[in-house]
């Protein structure tokens, strides 16, 4: 009788970014890796990543970002989330996240500071946020 | 020839309906006071002899009721996030003809508890949490409601994983079990609870208000009056198996306290370029808007639409204006009456009423700009493809300007974003026979469609758009 509840993840694309071809790739791919996938899609505003969460109990929240605008849409959320008393739900964030040449070691560093619990490069395989995922959560029960 | 009636208990009035259903004809209508306080059947004897009046005496195959009397179906609901489960469940208590007094989100609070001990609900639902997603809210607000005094049952329809939990929590009370109202994040599933709602009312409801003494004269009281009224919007617009409906509508009643709006359409994003946010809403959509009325409700609609443009509308002048209005919030049995002034304001508050609730009801769109250029944000129903606008209720249908009026329910270019329809016709329900043919639908769906097409476009008009 007690089945294993699935890891849930919060998925979407944050901001005014309708990138949804790779929204959809790492949708299949969380799924298939045995997670249960929340997608909200494209544009979606850190309010509805939260709320998302909270109706769900959700394990994580993986956020992409295409368009460069990442840092401006990404700020704040970790405050939101402690707010909203998802405490310090994983926060996993992922894509094009700046604009610029810039090395990632230092945007990786800005979201850490952020309180972003990962952040990944442009081009990221989804099996390497998966195996992050997993590190994060089969820790955790 | 056989003749069926149709009885709606209303807060003020009783209202009849004769039909045959070997023809479908619409033999009569009456109506006479609402006699709740002391025996209803008062109310409703008084009616008969008015339409037997109209009709000649008539043997009644069968009867069916429904009622609003008694303050109508109070309900109270909790959820967890206020746009979703909390939304999920006052959009499935509309639905189901009820009042809905008060929405909570999270966790309840001792001050919360005190205000739900005096609102004293006749059912109250608590949701909160998907299927398998949060518990700790709904265990909590469980815990908290078992503590309340007062037997109102609770219907639990939230996270399916702690449902009878929560009905051990509850103890003694009368708990009903339902499948989640939102199994899955963004789904909506209120058929369910919507059943259970009303199978309380025809229980418990109906005999604790005592509705039970007509039930000599009547098969039944089956349904809350507002669930009558959207089972015939339904029906009208989806037809039955041997006849086709009329299409998506909306349907409008202006009352005196409340504002009603239903919306049967599906309302998704019909652009390419447009993405939809929020909860999906249900086909059949009914709000209320409890601060938008005629009288009780008057300073609602003063502050939705300013007195500057209620005065402009009416041809007043601001002060006169004002001074109605004071009027008219304390006297609220006040009918123009044939006085000119109190006429014009009456078509300016009506008209503003319905701009309002329809405002509310209706889907907004939002343009945004991205990457890949212009974006359109959709949140709620997209009505602008509706064609056809119901009329209902004594404030607009007791006026020669009905059209006018109900025309505020259409695009505004004042308000490019609100999803209301471009060109529609309007339907009048000049005799009020909505709620009766709802109840009829149950057993004669056909009979019930052809008497609606039949009353409703008789006293319609032509094309329309917001003047």
């Amino acid at each position: 009788m007690e089945q294993k509840r699935k890891k849930v993840l919060v998925l979407g694309v944050i901001g005014a970014d309708v990138h949804a071809v790779g929204n959809q790739i790492l949708y299949h791919a969380f799924t298939d890796a045995g997670f249960e996938v929340i997608n909200l899609g494209v544009m979606v505003s850190q309010e509805e990543y939260i709320a998302a969460a909270i109706e769900s109990n959700a394990d994580a929240i993986v956020i992409s970002s295409l368009y460069g605008q990442g840092e401006l849409d990404c700020r704040g959320m970790r405050e939101k989330c402690r707010e909203a008393g998802l405490g310090d739900i994983p926060l996993l964030v992922g894509g094009n996240i700046v604009i610029g040449k810039q090395s990632f070691a230092e945007v990786e560093k800005r979201f850490l500071a952020m309180g972003f619990d990962r952040a990944f490069p442009p081009g990221t395989d989804p099996q390497v946020t998966i195996q992050a995922l997993h590190e994060i959560l089969d820790g955790k029960e | 020839m056989k003749p069926v009636l149709l009885v709606d208990f209303g807060s003020t009035y009783t209202k009849l309906t004769a039909v045959d259903v070997d023809s479908a004809a619409l033999l009569g209508t009456a109506s006479a006071y609402t006699t709740v306080q002391t025996d209803i059947s008062e109310g409703l004897t008084a009616g008969l002899e008015r339409l037997e009046r109209e009709t000649g005496k008539l043997e009644y195959d069968q009867s069916f009721a429904c009622s609003s009397a008694a303050g109508g179906l109070k309900m109270v609901t909790s959820g967890l996030v206020p746009e979703l489960t909390a939304q999920a469940a006052t959009l499935a208590s509309l639905g189901a003809g009820a009042k809905v007094v008060k929405t909570y989100s999270y966790q309840l609070t001792e001050t919360d508890l005190e205000e739900i001990a005096q609102i004293r609900p006749d059912i109250f639902l608590l949701v909160g949490g998907t299927d398998g997603g949060n518990s700790e809210c709904i265990l909590h607000n469980a815990r908290m409601l078992s503590a309340l005094a007062g037997q109102f049952p609770i219907i639990v329809a939230g996270n399916r994983s702690v449902a009878r939990e929560c009905q051990r929590l509850l103890g003694e009370r009368d708990v009903f079990l339902c499948d989640n109202v939102m199994p899955k994040f963004g789904q909506l599933q209120i058929a369910p609870t919507q059943k259970c709602i009303r199978d309380i009312f025809l229980r418990r409801i109906v005999q604790a208000k005592g509705l039970t003494q007509v039930s000599k004269l009547l098969s039944d009281i089956v349904m809350p009056t507002p669930s009558a009224v959207l089972q015939a919007l339904e029906l009208l617009a989806d037809g039955c198996e041997e006849e086709s409906g009329i299409g998506d509508l909306i349907a409008v009643d202006v009352g005196g306290a409340t504002t009603d709006v239903y919306s049967i359409a599906d309302g998704m994003p019909s652009g390419a370029n447009t993405v939809y946010k929020g909860l999906p809403e249900p086909y059949a959509k009914r709000t209320v808007e409890g601060d938008i009325g005629m009288r009780y409700s008057i300073r609602g609609i003063v502050e939705a639409a300013g007195i500057g443009r209620i005065s402009k509308l009416a041809g007043l002048r601001v002060p006169q204006a004002e001074r109605m209005i004071d009027l008219l919030s304390t006297h609220t049995d006040l009918v123009p009456d044939g006085d000119e002034d109190m006429t014009r304001l009456d078509f300016a508050l009506a008209s503003m009423a319905v701009d309002a609730a329809v405002g509310r009801h209706a889907g907004t769109l939002e343009e945004t700009y991205t990457t890949l250029g212009q974006t359109f944000v959709q949140t709620g129903k997209d009505l602008s493809a509706v064609k056809q606008i119901v009329v209902t209720g004594g404030s607009l249908i007791h006026t020669v300007q009905t059209e006018r009026i109900a025309a505020r329910a259409m695009y505004d270019p004042a308000q490019p974003m609100s999803l209301r329809p471009r060109e529609a016709r309007i339907l009048i329900d000049r005799k009020y026979i909505l709620a009766a043919m709802g109840l009829l639908s149950t057993h004669y769906p056909r009979v019930a469609l052809t008497i609606m097409k039949k009353e409703l476009e008789s006293h319609g008009s032509s094309e329309q758009t917001n003047p």
